[in-house]
């Protein structure tokens, strides 16, 4: 039951809001079916499938609402579910942010979101997949471990005042770490992507198999300022914090309003419009970009639109909630899901070449905020760390902590690469000068 | 909101809170009556048959199931309003198999006869897929079946129970007192989980367990408008395997801090509105504390952050997964290594003594038996200073050549498969009598600090930096004034070999990671630590302070 059809899923919903006697009520329809593997020591070591659907209803009473849910379809039991949302709505408190619900919305199309070979992915499909990259790993007598993640899924919203709205989305992510025997090199590759038929675990298995056998027997170079050309899988993480994600987290206008963000200023209001960053720098979000298509509706209803967030420096937009765009008069914008930083032409290649010291970095790992008032992260590089020296990759070194800031990194720009997509977002490759590493690791 | 982002933000004071993707925040929301009703084990035992016996006759040689009901209440507020009451419930059942020497695994939410017999099916089916490729065949530690058996939490009181308005009432009275002490913004949250988890194998156990866990939690700001800063102060619960009662402050279980803190540390109840008070007043004072030079100090670390160290550079560290390389793709492996082990080289000082429990009351990870159905109980990880032991689960003890798990297999909901999760794991407190002001009298250049901060720590727990929420100066035996931008940066086992001193029984506590994370897809767990406050010598600390423009 997992992937209901538009007219199927609407259908439900209108049953649900015919059952409804508030003020108001919205009701909402999450699928999901997919499947994973997971190996180590080039061997499978978990898998599974899931398969799920539920209906959450919200149901509201002047500034009052209650919530409740379901996963089974009968009259019975539907009916049961929005008597419940109504109780609770009769016992909440008011909310002193009420604000009414969404009517009808116009949303863009992202056909993209959604693909046919990633849905229709089975278990020897996985087995087959993880199975090519183990033996790639077998051959070179390296140790891999992989992840293979896939899932497709719809949502489906409607409401007392008209508003209506469905799409379908894929998704597969895998990712590979592949260590060398002895244990003293160690490289990744990660991909994702909505249409699993670009998937390829060979490709990617052999990029971390080279970056492996690359990294054998690191040498220590001193912490301090170094010149990094940081791979994209370093700048945004599938599995974790990131630094790019960071500063993204951080575009709140109520958070900048509040006095408790880096886009406050002082004395009162916020940053936006101020230039806090080097002007190659431009990020936007746009859901229906076919290599990054994802939902084009936010939670509460609102359509995700094309939006510029940095412009050439410049913060250009705030996401907020509706109630403090209303407050705040300013524009309402949701925060979005996914996002693009705006890159050159030039390959990772190109920028090493183009380099005459520095420190190619992989993949960072475990970054962990600091202190807000300037953004500053900690975290350490991992599984694939390098010197560069006159344009060439010298030798491995041994991994660093870094305790530093996306606003400073951003401002110490020395060149962008051509974007590539990381976890649902396009992240160009970045060289940037004066990278901060604090200590150094031992870790391989 | 996914988990990476919600571990991401810098904590509760840092702005609006959004529920994360992870099992008690997002599963499907429900009135809270709903939270009361308990499916009858009768029934639960008729459709994990279904399941045990479709998987059989499809050729698995092993089973197990779990039903599971996961009710989550978090509750969320600011200042003088309610942000967000979501009561959720989340109900299915997960069938694990091992068929053609392989593992299989697949969830449904069709909690029926059929509904079970048809994922059972699917569980195989994906076990036997992945057998085409799979090396080593899986070896289990042999498991008695237990028959029919139940375990709870023993809590006092059922927090599900407590009508919301009451603990709203307390939630928003703890912002009042934040506030009147000079609060710029204030949030507090209560999450309540209750897991209602049924187990069978092939193995002839049936399992019916009730576990209770909650953490009430709060984050004050406290800003300078004109020059522009803010700085937070975290409140210093811990979240804890009880139930509504630690919610009722009890004279026996307030410790106080080193002399000159006005500190106040918690056993097993907590006192919110006391806490909020001097999290105001800390944050205020925070904004003028003076910054860190860095170098060399000798640390005393309360209970409420030494915690999270332990958490990071000793549980993980030790879990045998992460040892052997199945964690290297996520969250990385281990520096103890089976053959470092084999050294015997110091983890730590002869002080340093830790024990892996699952069955400590009041903890996070207690629990009767495990997600594998092996009973629980404690073993010593680090004895004197040398590792003797690692965490393990029932496909992992023959590694050690154990015959027998340790009963460390865990899934966040029904639908995700069990893992082996990190057991309790504790230091225990020094055997002669030591109270805190006497530690503190005998350090001639430290910092105490207190609570929880920042964390890191790198993929095979050699490196790792922690901050803290308020930090003290000691100079000469006493208390110096609060401090600012502080993080100390270490290696583990130079780190615990510094350990130079460790308070005494009447000063220990646990401290709880209520959403640790692990795994691909990653799942959450919750575990404690226990601690009494711990002297370090000699550990590099830095100054955090950066300027933007």
């Amino acid at each position: 039951m997992a992937i209901l059809s538009q007219d199927e899923a609407q259908a439900i919903l209108k049953k649900v809001l015919s059952f409804s006697t508030a003020d108001e009520c919205e009701v909402t329809l999450n699928g999901e079916t997919g499947g994973n593997v997971r190996s180590a020591r080039n061997s499978i070591s978990t898998s599974g499938a899931v398969d799920n659907v539920s209906l959450v209803v919200e149901s509201r009473f002047g500034k009052r609402s209650g919530v409740a849910t379901c996963n089974e379809f009968d009259d019975a039991t539907l009916r049961r579910c929005v008597q419940r949302a109504e109780e609770i709505a009769r016992l909440a408190p008011e909310s002193p942010e009420y604000m009414p619900l969404l009517g009808p919305q116009q949303y863009s199309a992202a056909p993209q979101a959604f693909a046919k070979s990633t849905a229709g992915i089975t278990p020897d499909y996985r087995a087959q997949q993880v199975g090519a990259s183990m033996k790639i790993c077998d051959e070179k007598k390296l140790s891999s471990a992989a992840f293979l993640n896939d899932e497709a899924g719809f949502v489906a919203k409607r409401n007392s005042k008209g508003l209506e709205a469905y799409q379908q989305l894929t998704n597969l992510e895998f990712s590979i770490t592949v260590r060398t025997p002895d244990g003293t090199g160690s490289g990744y590759a990660t991909a994702d992507y909505n249409d699993s038929s670009k998937f390829d675990a060979a490709a990617l298995t052999r990029t971390a198999a080279d970056k492996a056998a690359m990294s054998r027997n690191a040498k220590a170079l001193e912490p301090g300022k170094y010149t990094v050309i940081l791979e994209p899988a370093a700048l945004v993480a599938n599995s974790d914090a990131s630094l790019l994600q960071a500063l993204m987290g951080a575009l709140d206008a109520r958070n900048a309003d509040e006095g408790r963000s880096f886009l406050s200023k002082k004395g009162g209001g916020n940053k936006k419009g101020e230039k806090l960053f080097d002007e190659r720098v431009t990020i936007y979000s746009d859901p229906t970009m076919p290599e990054v298509a994802t939902l084009t509706f936010s939670g509460d209803g609102r359509p995700q639109k094309k939006t510029t967030w940095i412009e050439k420096g410049v913060v250009k937009n705030l996401y907020t909630s509706r109630f403090w765009a209303q407050k705040a008069g300013i524009p309402d914008l949701p925060r979005p899901s996914g996002w693009v930083m705006e890159g050159g032409t030039q390959s990772l290649q190109d920028m090493i070449k183009g380099t005459a010291k520095g420190i190619l970095v992989t993949r960072l790992w475990y970054i962990r905020p600091v202190d807000p008032q300037t953004l500053l992260y900690t975290g350490l590089t991992r599984d694939g760390t390098f010197y560069i020296e006159n344009g060439k990759i010298k030798h491995p070194v041994k991994n660093f902590r870094f305790n530093e800031s996306p606003i400073i990194m951003l401002n110490n720009l020395e060149a962008i690469g051509k974007p590539v997509r990381v976890g649902g977002n396009l992240v160009p490759p970045l060289k940037i000068r004066d990278f901060t590493f604090t200590s150094l690791s031992d870790a391989v | 909101m996914k988990r990476r982002e919600f571990v991401g933000l810098t904590g509760l004071a840092t702005g609006a809170l959004f529920l994360p993707s992870i099992p008690g925040l997002a599963s499907s929301p429900v009135d809270p009556a709903r939270l009361l009703e308990a499916v009858d084990p009768a029934i639960k035992k008729r459709l994990a048959d279904a399941a045990l016996n479709a998987a059989k006759s499809a050729g698995a040689s092993y089973a197990d199931v779990r039903i599971g009901r996961y009710l989550n209440q978090s509750i969320f507020t600011r200042e003088k309003q309610v942000q967000n009451i979501a009561s959720g419930e989340s109900y299915g059942a997960g069938i694990r198999v091992i068929a053609n020497g392989t593992w299989g695994f697949a969830a449904t939410n069709t909690v029926t006869e059929a509904g079970m017999a048809k994922a059972a099916q699917l569980a195989v089916q994906i076990a036997k897929a992945n057998a085409k490729v799979q090396k080593d065949q899986v070896k289990l530690a042999p498991q008695k079946g237990y028959g029919e058996v139940s375990w709870k939490t023993p809590i006092e009181k059922n927090s599900f129970e407590v009508p919301v308005k009451e603990k709203v009432d307390l939630l928003l009275a703890a912002n009042a007192k934040a506030l009147d002490n000079g609060a710029s913004f204030v949030n507090s949250a209560l999450f309540q989980i209750n897991e209602q988890k049924y187990f069978a194998s092939t193995d002839g156990s049936y399992i019916d367990q009730d576990i209770h866990r909650i953490w009430p939690t709060l984050g004050v700001t406290a800003i300078d408008r004109t020059t522009g800063k803010f700085r937070t102060r975290e409140g210093l619960s811990a979240p804890m395997g009880l139930g509504y009662e630690y919610l009722t402050p009890k004279a026996a279980d307030r410790i106080n801090g080193p002399a000159g803190t006005g500190l106040v540390g918690y056993r097993n109840s907590y006192d919110m509105l006391e806490d909020a008070a001097l999290a105001a007043k800390q944050a205020k004072e925070k904004l003028t504390a003076k910054s860190v030079v860095p170098g060399k100090y000798d640390l005393v670390l309360d209970p409420n952050h030494l915690g999270l160290t332990i958490h990071e550079s000793i549980g993980h560290a030790t879990e045998l997964d992460r040892v052997l390389g199945y964690e290297a793709n996520y969250a990385g492996t281990s520096f103890a290594t089976l053959e470092w082990k084999a050294k015997n080289a110091p983890y730590g000082s002869k002080l340093v003594n830790i024990v892996a429990d699952k069955t400590q009351p009041g903890s996070l990870g207690a629990v009767g038996y495990d997600d594998e159905g092996v009973k629980t109980g404690q073993w010593d990880i680090i004895k004197e200073g040398k590792l003797v032991d690692y965490q393990k689960t029932r496909d992992q003890a023959h590694i050690v050549n154990q015959d027998h798990s340790d009963g460390c297999s865990y899934s966040q909901s029904w639908q995700d498969v069990q893992f082996q999760r990190m057991a309790n794991i504790s230091l225990q407190p020094g055997k002669e009598k030591l109270s805190v002001d006497e530690m503190i009298s005998k350090v001639d250049k430290g910092i105490y600090i207190a609570g929880r901060g920042s964390f890191s720590i790198d993929q095979q727990r050699y490196n790792s930096q922690f901050g803290g929420t308020v930090f003290y100066a000691i100079e000469k035996g006493k208390i110096a004034g609060m401090l600012e931008d502080v993080a100390y940066q270490t290696n583990t086992v130079e780190f615990w070999n510094s350990c130079a001193a460790i308070c005494d029984q009447s000063d220990y506590r646990l401290f709880g990671s209520f959403f640790d994370g692990k795994g691909q897809p990653s799942q959450v767990s919750a575990v404690s630590h226990g601690s009494s406050t711990t002297r370090f010598n000699g550990v590099n600390v830095i100054n955090t302070a950066r300027k933007i423009g």
